[in-house]
């Protein structure tokens, strides 16, 4: 049986401030090496001042993942070299001395399939490195220390994958959830990324580095899979390794350093005291946790009567989710729902197009009430989103401005009914001996009307004509 | 004009306009011309100091605010921050390394109006009780400049000895003020772990180390206590004093205080002359209404080997980053080439640094940290536990500071084991967070002794109290300078 296991790293985008400084958690809009102070560049005597808040947002994750939670948390040193890490030691945290992280085992479900986590701990990110030049010769290496200290969460779970489809799934269940909880955007470039481990029936755990997008994992995971398959088929043993994806060739390749051999020489931190988390504190988290998705998803279909794919849809994304509760009432809900996942999804599909964006949720709950009220057809209001998305501009004025208005007028619409019934005498004969049939014609009435003519008129008057 | 004075006789002289702030650091100036080429405390001086003094003494005149230090001339270990100046921990590391930042003390001492008279030497990053193992030559110990001053905080204590300043501050791993205070005649004194901040400290055992004042009297101490101590929010592991006054009081006395004489620190590899120098001690704090007894603290056996790989693991850690990638060599970006690069990485680190780096990067390693430093841990905590008892019964421990008269430069470098149990009265004010406290006690065939009291975690005061008595039983001679 194939085993995959992930080991998810997620930074707190959400915070104001870094791990252990004040310089901003969010270092992306900065010049290079100008989001830092001593702290977070590991200047001689400077020490770290944790951050509350990214305790308290990396406990958040923990009780959402139903993880454990122990009443103390400490930090560790994990020594190692590397140009991008200030201080040449990472503090994290670490669970083999008791469970020390924020969170301990855990558990979250995909589909009807248990996931366990392992353990999550609270870290610093290091800084990031830039390789510039053409060849071999003149290949320098660049340090940026702006993301250095960055609070990141570390989240491993247990083998219990079997293929690639489940990682994506439960990637995509993750990401929505720390997007929910209002810890992180996970569509920041950066933001998460995923190491995995990999092994198939009689083979070694191989695990897989360097992986740059959700994208990517999937299919590294697939690759991983059919390599290790096809040397067991040939009776070649599985080395238990450390491989690097390497992201041109879409192929991984076995790491000349030997990672697994490094010896971190952990120990704790002395610089932050333990902290505890009673269960005072605790209470007062959960309360301050946002509504769940699936609990969110239950509200929308038992409360609005909104159908089950919809529901699913639209609480699983926190961006469509809080617009929903911005511009509903309990007579719109269901119309705003169906406005949102039906034609809003696809107009702002990428995190470019939502920031740009003018919509604002009263234009929803305009748009719903002038759809029940027979002022606009769904068509028009499909139009009307588009110029609102692009303007900001109110419904009213863009129907004016777009002549979106419907088509009430019997007279204007007994004209084109007209019309209609000459270019179309098969369609004509074919309606009077099938009824149902008529929703073709009263399609054409809609497209002559650029889809302005009042649906229901329409139809009346139609029958009327024909019979 | 007198500088022989302590640092409260100072502000009191220049607060009630008997001599100026610019008189005094000029003359304080002057000493340090004259006499630090002998004993080189110093590896750096600030040529601005008069023109500070000036400035406080313009403004005693205007009546403006002033802090309470008036002025006081100051010297700083150079392993602690002062913004815009060479902060080198004595080592060709960090030979041009320019603080960006004031440490929180300094902060705290300028904001009292303090000058800053110069950065003093240490052993390089602080490992070592003797200065030799500065990379710009060892201080020299006033008494006798054929012997060493003690340390790491050498360059501390010498300058307040030999009156080229009237306060000092050091730090203090494994008795790194206490030592030199020892060996050199001054208090030396380190509080409850976490007492003072240690932001702008230049880490080499961070869960141990405190800073600490070196000054000529227990009531300076006490009143730069006062200066420095309390909560920061850059340093996690400050505690709260509650805006503590321990100049009040500090003439309490001792009268029906229980003091534990440590069985451990008084036996074996003790200098005859430390051992009747404490023995004096103890009966001149009977005479005060103390009482006096051994008590067994049996984990100071193990208490020096434990420190040793506590804080080479730790400083293995903390001193990782100097790798020569952001302080050491300047680079030339052409030509720049990995190897050569490893090569060179930790080559500016001198021997004792680099011997204890090799053993910190030995004793946590997955191989051999069950052998090493999970056992130093465990002894640190059984430490822990048994001195905790002993204050149950006891208000206060008494031992000699240093089991041995300061010894000749160059005399013990190349031993470097015997050197590390020269530690052993110390160190255990380390382990355990507790205060603790050298006083000058007897100078013996031109030597110093110091005698060393401990007290429980946050009695810092009644530590300093004692130690006020002890002092005030004591008739010291000046300084052969």
């Amino acid at each position: 049986m194939t085993k995959i296991g992930l080991e998810i790293h997620s930074q707190l985008t959400k915070l104001e401030s870094k791990l252990f400084c004040s310089c901003k958690a969010n270092y992306r809009e900065f010049e290079p090496n100008t989001n830092i102070c001593p702290i977070c560049i590991g200047l001689p005597g400077s020490l770290p001042r944790l951050n509350q808040k990214a305790v308290e947002k990396a406990t958040m994750i923990a009780m959402a993942l139903n993880c454990s939670t122990p009443e103390k948390i400490a930090f560790f040193r994990k020594n190692y070299f590397y140009p991008d890490l200030p201080k040449n030691f990472q503090i994290t945290q670490l669970n083999i001395y008791g469970d020390t992280s924020v969170g301990g085992i855990g558990t979250l479900m995909v589909g009807e399939k248990k996931i366990r986590i392992t353990r999550i701990q609270l870290e610093e990110d290091p800084g990031r490195l830039i390789y510039e030049g053409s060849s071999e010769k003149n290949l320098v290496t660049l340090v940026d220390y702006n993301r250095a200290g960055t609070p990141l969460v570390e989240i491993v779970t247990e083998p219990d994958f079997e293929n690639p489809r489940e990682v994506r799934e439960f990637l995509n269940i993750l990401s929505d959830l720390l997007e929910n909880l209002g810890v992180s955007d996970p569509s920041l470039e950066g933001a998460m990324r995923a190491d995995a481990n990999v092994s198939i029936e009689g083979g070694n755990k191989v695990e897989i580095k360097n992986i740059g997008s959700f994208h990517d994992l999937e299919k590294a995971v697939h690759f991983e899979i059919t390599r290790q398959q096809s040397l067991h088929s040939r009776n070649i043993p599985i080395i238990q390794e450390t491989r690097h994806w390497d992201d041109k060739r879409k192929i991984t390749v076995s790491s000349r350093s030997k990672e697994e051999d490094l010896d971190y020489r952990y120990f704790l931190e002395g610089d932050i005291p333990w902290i505890k988390i009673g269960n005072e504190i605790k209470e007062k988290l959960k309360s301050e946790m946002p509504e769940s998705i699936s609990s969110k998803k239950q509200r929308y279909i038992s409360k609005y009567d909104i159908p089950v794919q919809v529901a699913d849809v639209l609480s699983s994304n926190k961006f469509y989710s809080d617009l929903f509760e911005d511009a509903h009432t309990k007579e719109n809900a269901k119309e705003v729902a169906n406005i949102i996942t039906t034609d809003l999804m696809g107009l702002i599909d990428t995190r470019e197009k939502r920031e740009s964006s003018k919509l604002k949720p009263f234009h929803l709950k305009e748009i719903s009430d002038s759809i029940q009220s027979g002022r606009i057809t769904r068509t028009s209001a499909k139009n009307a989103l588009y110029e609102i998305v692009k303007t900001g501009k109110t419904l009213s004025d863009i129907i004016s401005e777009l002549d979106l208005g419907n088509v009430s007028d019997e007279y204007e619409l007994l004209k084109i009914i007209e019309l209609v019934i000459l270019e179309e005498p098969q369609a004509v004969k074919q309606a009077k001996s099938n009824p149902q049939t008529i929703n073709y014609l009263v399609g054409k009435v809609m497209q002559k009307t650029k889809g302005k003519a009042d649906p229901k008129l329409t139809l009346d008057l139609l029958k009327k004509k024909i019979q | 004009m007198n500088i022989k004075i302590s640092a409260l006789q100072f502000t009191r002289e220049v607060k009630s306009g008997n001599i100026s702030a610019e008189d005094f650091i000029a003359k304080t100036m002057e000493q340090i011309q004259n006499v630090d080429d002998s004993l080189h405390a110093f590896l750096s001086i600030n040529d601005k100091a008069v023109d500070q003094a000036r400035e406080i003494d313009k403004k005693i005149k205007l009546g403006e605010k002033i802090g309470q230090c008036f002025g006081m001339p100051i010297s700083i270990k150079d392993n602690i921050c002062i913004k815009d100046t060479k902060t080198t921990c004595a080592s060709k590391m960090l030979e041009n390394f320019i603080a960006p930042y004031d440490a929180t003390v300094i902060t705290k001492l300028k904001q009292q109006d303090a000058i800053f008279v110069g950065k003093v030497n240490l052993d390089e990053f602080a490992m070592g009780l003797s200065t030799e193992f500065s990379a710009y030559g060892p201080s020299k110990n006033p008494w006798n400049t054929d012997y060493v001053p003690g340390g790491s905080s050498g360059g501390s204590a010498v300058s307040v000895s030999a009156f080229e300043c009237v306060a000092s501050l050091g730090s203090d791993t494994g008795g790194s003020v206490r030592n030199p205070a020892s060996f050199c005649s001054t208090v030396g004194y380190k509080p409850t772990y976490g007492l003072i901040s240690r932001y702008g400290l230049i880490s080499y055992a961070n869960s141990i180390e405190q800073i600490g004042p070196l000054t000529r009297t227990v009531e300076d101490a006490a009143f730069m206590l006062n200066l420095i101590a309390g909560l920061d929010p850059n340093d996690n592991t400050t505690v709260d004093n509650n805006n503590e006054d321990y100049l009040k009081d500090i003439n309490s006395g001792i009268e029906g205080k229980k003091i534990g004489i440590i069985k451990e620190m008084i036996g074996e590899g003790i200098d005859p002359s430390v051992l009747s120098a404490t023995k004096d001690a103890i009966s001149k704090l009977e005479g005060l209404g103390a009482t006096c007894e051994e008590v067994s603290l049996d984990m100071v056996k193990y208490s020096v080997a434990a420190y040793y790989t506590i804080t080479a693991t730790e400083a293995g850690s903390n001193l990782a980053r100097y790798d020569n990638l952001r302080y050491g060599y300047d680079f030339s970006v052409e030509g720049y080439e990995f190897n050569s690069y490893i090569e060179k990485a930790r080559k500016k680190l001198g021997p004792e640094v680099t011997r204890r780096m090799i053993l910190g990067g030995f004793v946590p390693s997955a191989g051999h940290t069950g052998k090493y430093f999970l056992k130093a841990l465990k002894v640190k905590s059984k430490l822990t536990r048994q001195i905790n008892d002993a204050f149950k019964k006891f208000d206060l421990l008494i031992s000699p500071t240093v089991p041995i008269l300061p010894f000749k430069i160059g005399e013990k470098i190349n031993d470097p084991v015997s050197l590390f149990l020269i530690d052993i009265n110390t160190v255990t004010a380390n382990l355990t967070g507790k205060p603790a406290i050298s006083i000058p006690y007897v100078i013996s065939n031109g030597l110093p002794i110091g005698i060393q009291l401990i007290a429980n975690s946050m009695n810092d005061k009644l530590l300093l109290q004692a130690a006020y008595a002890l002092e005030k039983t004591v008739q010291l001679p000046e300084v052969p300078i």
